[in-house]
C-alpha cells in the first residue's frame, strides 16, 4: 500500500540531553487510521510535533506525500491538520474569526460554505460568534478540531483527542474520524485509551522510550499476541498441581481455589477436553469455569514491559 | 509566497486593534493630549522659543515620536507574545508560512496601527497648538520608517520574552529613559557639551531630530545621519529576527 508519510532514521535529542526519539522508522499508509500507543513521555507528541514542524528534528528525514518537511515545508505542511493535546486557543477571539484565520494561514481563500458545514458538523454553529474563553472544555476541543480541518487537510493528527472529554463527545469524535477516513483522509491518533485504538485503528504502533516497538495491523497484533485463559474454580482447594499435569501451562492461585490454564487461540487443539478428562481422573471437581481473551491493553502492557 | 497566510495574520492582528479600540488608540491619544496641556499650554507659555519655534510647537514631533515608539513596541511585542503564552503558536509554527511572511503579517499590522495612531495624535495636537509641516513627504517617510523599525524591535522583544514581566521591562527600563532623554522636550544644544556628546549614543535623538526637521526644517543632527541611523537599527532588528527563526530560539525546541 502507498505510504503517505515516510519517516526514516528520525532522531530528536532535546537541548537538555533528553533523547525523545531514537531512530524512528515508520510508514503511514494513505487513508488508514493509525494509532500511536505509548505511556506518558514515550515520545508520541514529539514525533507528531516533528512531522508538523513544531519541533526541529536532530537527524533523519520525514516525507509527507513525497515532500520533505524541511526543504519543502510549504507543500508538506499544507496537507496536514493538527489537533494538539493542550487546549491552546486564542481566548479573546470568536470561533468564526479563529477559523477564518486558520484557513488563511494555511494558504486557502475564505470559504464561508466550508466553515459553516464544519461548524454545523461539530455542533458549533450556534456558538460561532462567542469568544472561545466563554466555551466549555469540550467545545474548546471541538474548536481545535474545526481549526485543524478548516483547510481541508489530507492528513489529520489527533494528539490525545479524547483526553478529558465526555462520553458523548468521545463517540461524536469517533464517528467524525470514521467519516473523515471514508472521505480519504489519513488519520494518525495518539492515545492512552486502549479501547480507543481497539475501536478505531486499522494499524497500531507502540512507542516507548522514543523507540517504535511493534507496528502491526490491529487484528494481526491481537491475534498474534492474543492469549486465552481458562479459569476453573475448584470445589476443594488444592495444595499443589498433580505431577501428571505439570507439563500443562497451569497455575494455581495462592489459596489453591483457582486453576488457570493458558492456551493459544490459534492452535487447532486447545487441549481443553484432555485437561478436563485428566482433572476428572484425579477427582478434581470444579464448580465454575470461564474463559477470557487478552485485550489490547494486556498486550500493550506486556509489550511495554518487555521493552523496558 | 503564502499571501493568504500573510493576509490572515494581518487582518487577525488588525481585528485585535478594533476590538481593543480604547486601549489601542484612545489611551495614547489621551496621554499625549495631557502632555500638550501640561508641557505645551501650562509650562510652554513660560518657556522661550527654541530655534525660533514656540515651545508648544517644538514638542509636537517629539511627543508624537514618544507615542509612536511606545505603541509600536507594545503592539508588536504583545501580538507575537500572546500566542506563545496561550499556546496557540503551535498553529503558526505548523502552518505553511515562512518566517518572512510571519514578520510581514505581524509587524505590518503593528506598524499600521502605529501610523494610524501617529496621524490621530497629529490631528489631536492641532486642537492645542499650531504647527506646520515643511516637508510632508519626509514626515510620512519618518513616520513609516520609525513605526516599522520599532515594530520590528517590539517583535524581537515579544519573541524573546517568556513572561509578562520581560514583555514590560525593555519598554519601561530602556525605551522610556531613551525617549525622555532623546530630545523630545528640549534641543540637545541646550545640554552642556559633555552631555551633548553622550546623547549622540541615544538612537532616539536621531529619530526625534529628523522628524522635527520634517516639520520645521531645524535639526539637532544632520537629517541624512538620522535616516541612516534608522536603517542601521532596522537592520539590527531584522538580523535578530532572522537569527531567532533560524535557531528556533524560544520558538521551537
Amino acid at each position: 500500500m502507498e505510504s503517505v508519510i515516510s519517516i526514516k532514521n528520525l532522531n530528536k535529542t532535546y537541548g537538555t540531553g533528553l533523547r525523545a526519539l531514537n531512530n524512528i522508522n515508520l510508514d503511514i499508509r494513505r487513508g488508514e487510521i493509525f494509532a500511536l500507543l505509548g505511556p506518558n513521555g514515550a515520545g508520541k507528541t514529539t514525533l507528531i510535533s516533528v512531522i508538523c514542524g513544531i519541533v526541529t528534528p536532530s537527524g533523519g528525514t520525514v516525507l509527507v506525500d513525497g515532500h520533505d518537511i524541511l526543504s519543502d515545508f510549504r507543500a508538506a505542511r499544507s496537507k496536514i491538520g493538527l489537533v494538539p493535546q493542550e487546549l491552546a486557543n486564542a481566548p479573546f477571539e470568536s470561533v468564526l474569526a479563529t477559523l477564518k484565520f486558520s484557513r488563511g494561514l494555511f494558504g486557502k481563500p475564505d470559504n464561508p460554505a466550508i466553515i459553516e458545514k464544519l461548524l454545523r458538523d461539530l455542533s458549533l454553529w450556534d456558538k460561532r460568534h462567542e469568544k472561545i474563553m466563554a466555551l466549555s472544555g469540550g467545545m474548546k476541543r471541538r474548536v481545535l478540531i474545526a481549526k485543524a480541518l478548516v483547510h481541508e487537510p489530507e492528513i489529520l493528527f489527533l494528539d490525545e483527542p479524547t483526553a478529558g472529554v465526555d462520553v458523548e463527545l468521545r463517540h461524536d469524535m469517533w464517528d467524525m474520524v470514521r467519516d473523515l477516513r471514508a472521505n480519504g483522509v489519513t488519520i494518525i491518533l495518539t492515545t492512552h485509551y486502549i479501547d480507543e485504538a481497539e475501536e478505531m485503528a486499522d494499524r497500531i504502533g507502540v512507542i516507548n522510550n522514543g523507540e517504535i516497538g511493534v507496528v502491526e495491523d490491529k487484528t494481526v497484533l491481537m491475534n498474534k499476541l492474543g492469549k486465552k485463559q481458562l479459569t476453573l474454580t475448584l470445589q476443594q482447594p488444592l495444595s499443589n498441581i498433580p505431577n501428571e499435569l505439570t507439563n500443562y501451562p497451569l497455575t494455581l492461585s495462592a489459596d489453591g481455589n483457582c486453576l488457570t490454564y493458558t492456551f493459544d487461540v490459534h492452535q487447532e487443539h486447545t487441549g481443553i477436553p484432555e485437561l478436563l478428562r485428566k482433572l476428572g481422573k484425579h477427582d478434581i471437581d470444579f464448580k465454575d469455569l470461564h474463559s477470557s481473551e487478552s485485550s489490547l491493553e494486556d498486550i500493550f502492557v506486556s509489550l511495554v514491559k518487555d521493552k523496558s | 509566497m503564502n499571501l493568504y497566510g500573510v493576509r490572515a495574520i494581518y487582518l487577525f492582528e488588525m481585528a485585535r486593534m478594533w476590538r481593543t479600540l480604547m486601549q489601542s488608540l484612545a489611551s495614547p491619544i489621551l496621554t499625549t493630549s495631557l502632555y500638550f496641556v501640561v508641557f505645551g499650554a501650562a509650562i510652554g507659555s513660560r518657556m522661550g522659543e527654541i530655534d525660533g519655534i514656540s515651545y508648544a510647537s517644538f514638542i509636537v514631533p517629539g511627543l508624537l515620536m514618544l507615542s509612536l515608539l511606545g505603541e509600536s513596541i507594545s503592539n508588536a511585542s504583545f501580538g507575537i507574545y500572546f500566542p506563545k503564552f496561550s499556546g496557540s503558536i503551535y498553529e503558526l509554527l505548523s502552518a505553511p508560512v515562512s518566517p518572512i511572511e510571519i514578520v510581514v503579517g505581524y509587524v505590518g499590522a503593528a506598524a499600521t496601527k502605529s501610523v494610524i495612531l501617529g496621524l490621530l495624535i497629529l490631528a489631536t495636537a492641532r486642537l492645542f497648538v499650531d504647527y506646520e509641516i515643511m516637508h510632508p513627504v519626509w514626515m510620512v517617510t519618518f513616520l513609516l520608517l520609525t513605526a516599522t523599525t520599532f515594530s520590528l524591535f517590539g517583535f524581537v522583544i515579544g519573541l524573546w520574552a517568556d513572561d509578562f514581566q520581560k514583555l514590560q521591562i525593555i519598554p519601561m527600563m530602556v525605551i522610556m529613559p531613551l525617549t525622555f532623554l532623546g530630545g523630545a522636550f528640549y534641543s540637545i544644544n541646550m545640554l552642556p557639551p559633555f552631555w551633548q556628546k553622550v546623547t549622540l549614543f541615544n538612537p532616539v535623538v536621531y529619530l526625534v531630530s529628523g522628524f522635527r526637521w520634517s516639520f520645521y526644517g531645524v535639526a539637532d543632527v544632520n537629517v541624512v545621519v538620522s535616516v541612516a541611523m534608522i536603517f542601521v537599527f532596522m537592520l539590527i532588528c531584522l538580523s535578530a529576527i532572522w537569527w531567532i527563526f533560524k535557531s528556533g530560539y524560544r520558538l521551537k525546541s
